[in-house]
This record gives structure tokens, sequence and C-alpha cells, in this order.
């Protein structure tokens, strides 16, 4: 496996990319907490809570990347598999609040004082323990993604129509957020938190550790992603993007491996919400909106999809856009967002990445040409 | 603020109308000189009576002036007259014939006080007093006061209105009246009975109001007939509030086939998934407002023409826009549905940013014609005249499209090239003219829906969003390329949604709503009419 790393093209990007995030992992908190803040070399903490939340962005797009560019499947919902993961974590971080909250209730977070319940609703139960919540931000967005995409992919619904029942599921959910009665804190949702382990979220040490955490687990998730789309069933993935019903002629169960993949999807992208709510301090029902979802599709667009590499590039490339624009210019980003949709789709079908490799592929092709050619002019003298 | 006009309105009506009731003025004008004399509030109260006794509606406006407390004595001479704010001073008018007398500072009158209990007798003295009025809706209103007042000392007066009553309408009203009123007093249980009758026929909520004041602990059989009338009442208002509920289904359908209609024909017909539709929705809201803005500015007058002015314009700037986003991006990604899908997506941002950056992001203000505006009562029902319209509209662009589809050169040339786009091509149609024009008709389309849109809802630049989905919902479920799946899908789900309400309320039964589709999908991948035949293949 490691030596394949090493021989193949594709792959190599793949694994100096793992290399340079695990350094990221090491260096970026090193240089934050151990040099003095002027130090030339020194990160300062926003850059390192910002990179920290476009690591995690970073790992939704290559969720995406996992079912778009390898199976074909558009999904505009995969903002709700990372909304429920921040949504399990925010639960966990609002269990440790305790009694340091505004009306001082050791069990109940004070959304649920302020709407005058008397106990915890069944499905708290549990989130005061870290591993459990952990385990329900990578189960609840699996087992939805398992239910959705069991009936969707078994009743062949695909394409479009099912881009669009993605959307209407993510958008279900943000209206059923958005309700009080549903015990999750209504419009405001989950914030406010204190403590993660025992260690205070607004802490420099923490920061840096949630940091490292998120580059390392993107970093296993990209290796996690390689694995599998080297695998003989991620070559079948492919095919089932780019031509499903001969597979399913050919014999293959289609449905079996698109729920596979969509699954797998949804767990990293509940991982992914998890790492954010941490960092950026509150988790809301806005991450449900449908626009939110789209825009995780252009990141993955941007940098190409189907080359695990693209989809992280892209997203910190529009993301790190994004913040530069809106403190610079409010006014211009929806134009810049609504062009790089519009450029992307008719010159760059293909992303970044993938349009690099194509450009070389045609060069190294041609060089080969040349060379052949002057090789054949030699032997002719 | 329409329904203040409307109160003074109606208040100017009744008042006019009164006036031409006045018998003996001179009469009238000694009672209401006593006013003048009074010391004590039973002094107010005897004088009230006197006027009362008259039976005369030209002292209404002397009375409403007393109960508002702009019944003032003139220090200077002790006339009687009704005052009204106007300035820094006050207007001062004659109490019987309106008259302006001239004004005064404040200092200079003295006003007839009143305390609660006789703001209350005044209150039912007045609708007994215009029961005698000339114009019958102003006598319908009293009796309809009545009804809800129930004043047992107005039984007489009632007697004596309904003996004189022309008008059936008015005379059924009084009737029930007069029933609330033998059931409020201390009348035998044999009239008792015959007004629970009378009473429960009306099947409204006022009628259940009065059943339910109704005491009746002294006799057991009026104890069963009132609460058998309270059931029946009950059994009204239930089938009323079904039916209501109906027409907030077909009010909410229209509005969803409005937005959808145009969906319909890029998405259904075409093919093409056109995130930039709910904008294109937007953008006709946004003429509208231009088109009101300019006549409010130039042409007052025009206002009722603003909406008449805007639906063509509204069609020709959606339609223009549509025909641009064709010819310059949609026809390159062709057989690229998801490619299609983010670039027109790309496209609803960047108009939904300029005209954020033209018109600002907060709401516009639109107005309703005056034609659009009001509400009509069919008996239980409540039907407001902009709902109606837009329901009216909605069938009428329904229907035309309909009509160019099926009955015009081009709609035939459209269903060719959709059908078989090679055959279509041999046969001399200019295909890419036709997409583009297609694209241009579903999108102007839009626009006219934005028109009938921006008179219920806000014109922000956030209107289409709110739309889009719930568009894509209507298309998908009603079935891809079919327009009437797309009607019976738009009221299907909108009456659906308005029956889930009561029991789940607004939110949940959206909730409902969307899950109920994404469940039909997996039945019925094609949604409630599927196209059969060949061009399911493609």
């Amino acid at each position: 496996m490691i030596s394949r790393f090493l021989f193949t093209g594709a792959d190599r990007k793949v694994f100096w990319t793992i290399i340079v995030l695990l350094a990221v992992a090491v260096l970026v908190p090193a240089l934050n907490l151990l040099l003095p803040t002027d130090h030339p070399f020194h990160v300062p903490n926003q850059i390192v809570s910002l990179v920290g939340k476009y690591l995690t962005y970073a790992m939704l797009a290559l969720a995406l990347d996992l079912v778009w560019g390898y199976c074909g499947i558009l999904s505009l919902g995969h903002g709700a598999f990372f909304a429920l993961g921040g949504y399990a974590m925010g639960m966990y971080l609002m269990r440790q609040i305790g009694t340091r909250g505004v009306y001082g209730n050791p069990v109940l977070p004070d959304f649920m004082v302020f709407l005058d319940w008397d106990r915890l609703p069944w499905f708290w139960y549990g989130f005061d323990q870290f591993w459990f919540a952990s385990l329900m931000a990578i189960a609840v967005p699996g087992l939805l993604a398992f239910a959705f995409g069991w009936l969707a992919f078994r009743s062949r619904v695909t394409g479009v129509y099912l881009s669009i029942i993605t959307q209407a599921l993510t958008y279900a959910l943000l209206l059923a957020f958005f309700r009080n009665e549903m015990g999750f804190g209504g419009n405001n949702g989950l914030t406010d938190f204190k403590d993660i382990l025992g260690f205070s979220v607004q802490a420099d040490g923490t920061r840096a550790a949630l940091f490292a955490a998120s580059a390392i687990a993107l970093a296993l998730f990209l290796a996690l992603c390689l694995f599998i789309t080297d695998s003989k069933l991620g070559k079948v993935m492919v095919a089932v993007r780019d031509a499903e019903s001969r597979l399913r002629f050919v014999g293959y169960r289609v449905e079996h491996v698109k729920l596979f993949a969509f699954v797998v999807s949804a767990m990293m992208a509940g991982v992914a919400g998890a790492l954010y709510v941490p960092q950026v301090g509150i988790i809301n029902p806005g991450e449900f909106a449908p626009a939110n979802s789209i825009e995780v599709v252009i990141w993955a667009a941007v940098g190409g999809r189907g080359t695990l590499v693209g989809p992280i590039l892209g997203a910190i490339a529009v993301n790190g856009g994004k913040s530069y624009f809106t403190a610079a210019f409010p006014e211009f980003w929806l134009f810049a967002l609504g062009g790089l949709f519009v450029a992307v789709t008719l010159f760059l079908p293909k992303g970044i990445v993938g349009s690099i490799s194509s450009f070389r592929g045609r060069m190294n092709t041609q060089s080969a040409l040349r060379s052949q050619k002057i090789a054949d002019m030699e032997a002719a003298e | 603020m329409t329904i203040l006009l409307r109160a003074i309105f109606a208040a100017i009506l009744l008042f006019s109308s009164l006036h031409q009731a006045g018998a003996d003025e001179a009469e009238l004008r000694t009672i209401i000189a006593k006013f003048a004399s009074v010391k004590k509030f039973t002094d107010t109260q005897s004088v009230i009576n006197e006027l009362a006794q008259s039976a005369d509606a030209a002292a209404v406006p002397a009375l409403k002036a007393l109960a508002d407390g702009e019944l003032n004595i003139l220090k200077s001479d002790g006339t009687v007259v009704i005052t009204r704010k106007e300035g820094d001073g006050f207007v001062y008018s004659d109490p019987l014939s309106g008259e302006t007398l001239g004004t005064a500072g404040k200092s200079d009158f003295r006003k007839v006080k009143i305390k609660n209990s006789i703001r209350r007798s005044i209150g039912g003295l007045l609708s007994s007093l215009t029961l005698g009025s000339t114009d019958p809706t102003v006598r319908l209103q009293a009796a309809e006061a009545l009804f809800s007042k129930a004043d047992p000392d107005a039984l007489a007066q009632l007697d004596a209105a309904i003996a004189d009553e022309t008008s059936g309408d008015v005379r059924e009203r009084m009737l029930q009246a007069r029933a609330a009123t033998v059931l409020a007093g201390d009348n035998d249980p044999e009239a008792k009975l015959q007004a629970i009758a009378v009473v429960s026929g009306r099947g409204d909520r006022k009628a259940l109001a009065v059943l339910n004041a109704f005491a009746a602990n002294e006799n057991a059989e009026l104890v069963a007939a009132r609460q058998a009338a309270i059931d029946r009442v009950n059994d009204a208002l239930a089938s009323w509030q079904a039916v209501q509920n109906i027409w907030y289904g077909l009010s909410l359908g229209s509005v969803l086939l409005l937005a959808a209609i145009g969906l319909a024909i890029t998405f259904g017909v075409m093919g093409v998934i056109n995130m930039a539709h709910g904008e294109m929705v937007m953008l006709g809201a946004y003429t509208t407002f231009v088109v009101q803005e300019i006549i409010r500015t130039g042409y007052p007058g025009m206002f009722d023409y603003s909406l008449a002015i805007a639906l063509p314009l509204a069609f020709l700037v959606a339609g223009a826009v549509g025909f641009a986003l064709e010819r310059g991006l949609i026809r390159h990604l062709y057989g690229r549905p998801l490619e299609t899908l983010l670039a027109t997506w790309g496209v609803s941002l960047i108009l939904q940013q300029a005209v954020r950056s033209i018109f600002g992001p907060t709401n516009r203000e639109v107005g309703n014609p005056s034609w659009m505006s009001g509400a009509y009562e069919v008996g239980g029902l409540v039907i407001t005249a902009n709902r109606l319209w837009i329901v009216v509209f909605c069938l009428v662009v329904f229907v035309t499209l309909l009509f160019v589809l099926k009955r015009t050169r081009f709609g035939l040339q459209m269903r060719a090239v959709t059908q078989n786009r090679a055959m279509a091509s041999s046969m001399g149609i200019r295909t890419p003219m036709v997409d583009a024009l297609t694209f241009a008709l579903g999108s102007g389309i839009a626009g006219i829906a934005g028109v009938a849109l921006s008179q219920i809802d806000n014109v922000s630049p956030n209107l289409g969003q709110g739309y889009i989905i719930d568009s894509f919902m209507v298309v998908v479920f009603g079935g891809v390329g079919n327009l009437w799946g797309t009607l019976v899908g738009a009221f299907t789900l909108g009456v659906a949604n308005k029956f889930l309400e009561p029991y789940a309320g607004a939110v949940l039964a959206k909730i409902l709503m969307l899950v109920f589709i994404i469940l039909f999908i997996q039945r019925r991948p094609r949604g409630l009419f599927a196209l059969r035949g060949r061009a399911v293949e493609t």
C-alpha cells in the first residue's frame, strides 16, 4: 500500500497532502503556543481558530466528494449531516455548563429552564458523557443517511430528483430545529459553552488541541477515502457514476454500493460538524439552510470533484476568499460566489486540481510524443 | 389602516342618514339643552332616558359625542355643543344639525361628565335608536349590536322596529336580536324555547356566545334545549371551519401554483434545473414596486391600474433575463443537469445581490389597489379580496398557458422539440431558438407570478428563496412534463397543508408535507402523473 502511494501519480498527491496536514497539525499549534506573540513566526490565535474552522469545512467537502465525485450522487443536503454532528457535540457541551448557566440549574440547559421544562427530555440522556456524544455525532448522521439512502436508492431515485429531495430533507430539518418544542434550543441553538473534557473551550491550549485534532482527523479521512477509492469497491463506485444501468445489468447491486458511500460520507460530515462546534462556539438551525449545503458543492467543484485533494483545497480557498471579501467588500461577496459557480461549471468543469492533472497529462504525452519523434528521427539517420 | 378608514366611512354614512330621520327637532333641542344644567350622574342618566323615549335617531350624534367625552358646554352662554380637536384649539358644532359654530380654546368649555355605567347605557341606547334609521345597512348594524348586547330593556323598541321593517334580511336579524333579548330578560320558558331555536338558527360564533351566556338553570327543558342548540351551533361552526380550511388551502395552492407553473415549463418541459427561478419571481415583484413608485410620484390617479401595467412589464423583464440566461449560460450545459443546477444557483446569488445593491436589503412597500383590498363574507366564510383575485389570476394564467402550449404554432414547435429534438430539427424548426423562447416563457410567467405575490408577501431580495423549494416540490410531486399534474399537485399540497395546520401547527404541517413528498417520491419517482412511453427513457 505505502509503496503504491509513492509510485502512482494520483496517489502521490494525496500522500503529500496527508504529510502536509500532519505537519500542520504539529507546527501550527506549536508556533502558536511556544513562540512569544511578537515573534515573526508566531501564529495568532484568530488564525488558529479560523484555519481550524476551514479544516472542518474541508472535511465536509471531502465527504461530499466521496459521494459526488466517485458515486455521482449530488447531495444538496450534506450540511444536514454536518449540523447533526454539530448538535450532538453541542449537546455534550451544553451538559458540561452545569450550574454555571444563567439559571444555575445543574441538569437542565438554560433554554429548557426558560421554557419551564422540569426535566431533561429522553433524547438528552447520556450526552453528559463525551464518548456517548462522540458516538452519536457519528451514529445519528449515519442512521439518517442509511434510512434516507435505503429508501431513495432502492426505488432508484437518481440525478436531479435525488438532489431535490436531499434539499427537501435539510429544509425539513431546518424547520424542525427552529421549533422550540424540539428541545434543541430553537432559533438560538446551543451556545455559551464552557468546557470540553474539563478544559475551557476559550483557552489557547484547547484551541490548539482542537486545531490539531481537526488536521489529524482530516488526514485520517483522506487516507480512508484513498483506501476506499483505491479498492475494488472504489472502482465499482466510479462505474456507478459513469454507467449506472450497465453496472446493474452486469449484476452488481448498485443501491448497496451507493448506500455504503452515502453512509460513510454522512458519518465523516458528522465528525466534521462535531469538531466545528467547539471551535466556533455555537450551533444553530441556520447550519441546516439549503444554501449552506449548496455552497459545499461549490467548494468541491472549485477544487475538482473526484480528486480527494481538490475539495480540501477548494474549501480552504473559497472560505479564505469569503473571510476576506465579507470583511473588505461585503457587497461584493455574493457576486464573487455566484460568479464562481458560473465560471467553474462553464470553464473549469474538472476544478483546479483536475484541470492541472489533465494539463500535465497532456504535456507529458506531448513531450513523450516529441521524444519519440526525436528518437525516430535519430533512428532514421 | 383600511379598517380605520372603513370605520370612519361607516360613521359618516350613519350620521348623514340619521339627519334625515330628525322629526321633532325643537323638542330634542330642549332635551339636549338640559345637559347644561345637570349636577349629578343621575341627572345625566335621566336626560339620556328622555332622549331614549323620544326614539328619534337625530339624537345619535349627541349621544355618541357624550360617550366619547366630546359633548361640552360653552362656558360663555351655556350652549351644549360637540367639540372636535383641531390644531391647538377646538372646533365646536351644533349637536343636532352638525353645523360648525366656531372655534375656542380648551378652557372655554365645560365637559358633560359621565361614568362607565352611563357609557354602557348609551351604547345600548345608540343601537336601539338607530333601529329607526332610513338606511337598511344602519338598521342591520343596530340589530347586530343589539344581538350581541342583549339588553332586556330594548325589547319594546325591537318589537316596534320589527313591525315597521320592510327589508327581509334586516327583519330576520331583528328577530334574532329579539330572541337574544328574550333570553337575557325575565320571560316565560315557552318564549325562551322559541328564542333558543331562533338564536341557534344563526349558527355562528355570536350565537354561541349568546347561548353560553344564557343561564338556563331553572328549567330542565330549557337546559336540554340550550345544550342541543349549542351542539347544533358547534356542528355548524365545524363545517364552516372545514369550508374555510378548504378555501385557505385553495389560496395557498394558488400561490404554490403561481410560483411553480413557470418551473413546470423550464424544468418539466425542457428538463432544465433553474435554481434562479425564484429570482425571476423576485424580479417580477420588484418590477411592480418600480411601476408603483413611478405612479406614486408622477401619476397618483393611476394607482388602481398599477398591477395591469406591471403585468406585461414583469413578463418582459423576467422573460428577457431568462432569454439572456438561456443563450449565455444554460445552452452550454445541456445534458449536464447537475452542472446546470450549480450554475443557475450562482446566477440566483448574483441576481439577489444585484437587487440588494440597487434597492437595498430591506422590504419595499408594494400597495394593494383599491379593488384588491377588503373582504367578502359568505355565511361563516371570510374571503379576502386579494386572495380571491390571486386564485382567479392563477387559474387564468394556467388556462392561458395551456392554450399557448396546445393551440398555438409556438406551442406545437415547443412540444415537438421536447418530444423528438432531431426530428423537429429536420422538419425545419429552429430548435435553439425554440429552447431560448421556451425558457423565456417560463421565466416570464415567473415574473407575472411575482406581480401577484408582491400583493401578499414581503418584497425583499430574499423573496424568491422562499418559493424555490416549494416550487420544486410541487413540480416533482405533480409529475414532470405535465401541466395538469402541477395544478393538481399545487392544490393538493395546499389543501393538505391547511388541514394539517390546526392539528400540528404551521411549521410542523410544513415539515410533514416535506416528509410526505420525500416518501412519495420513493413510491412514484416520476410524480403523480408520470409521462409514459419513449419520452421517459431519454
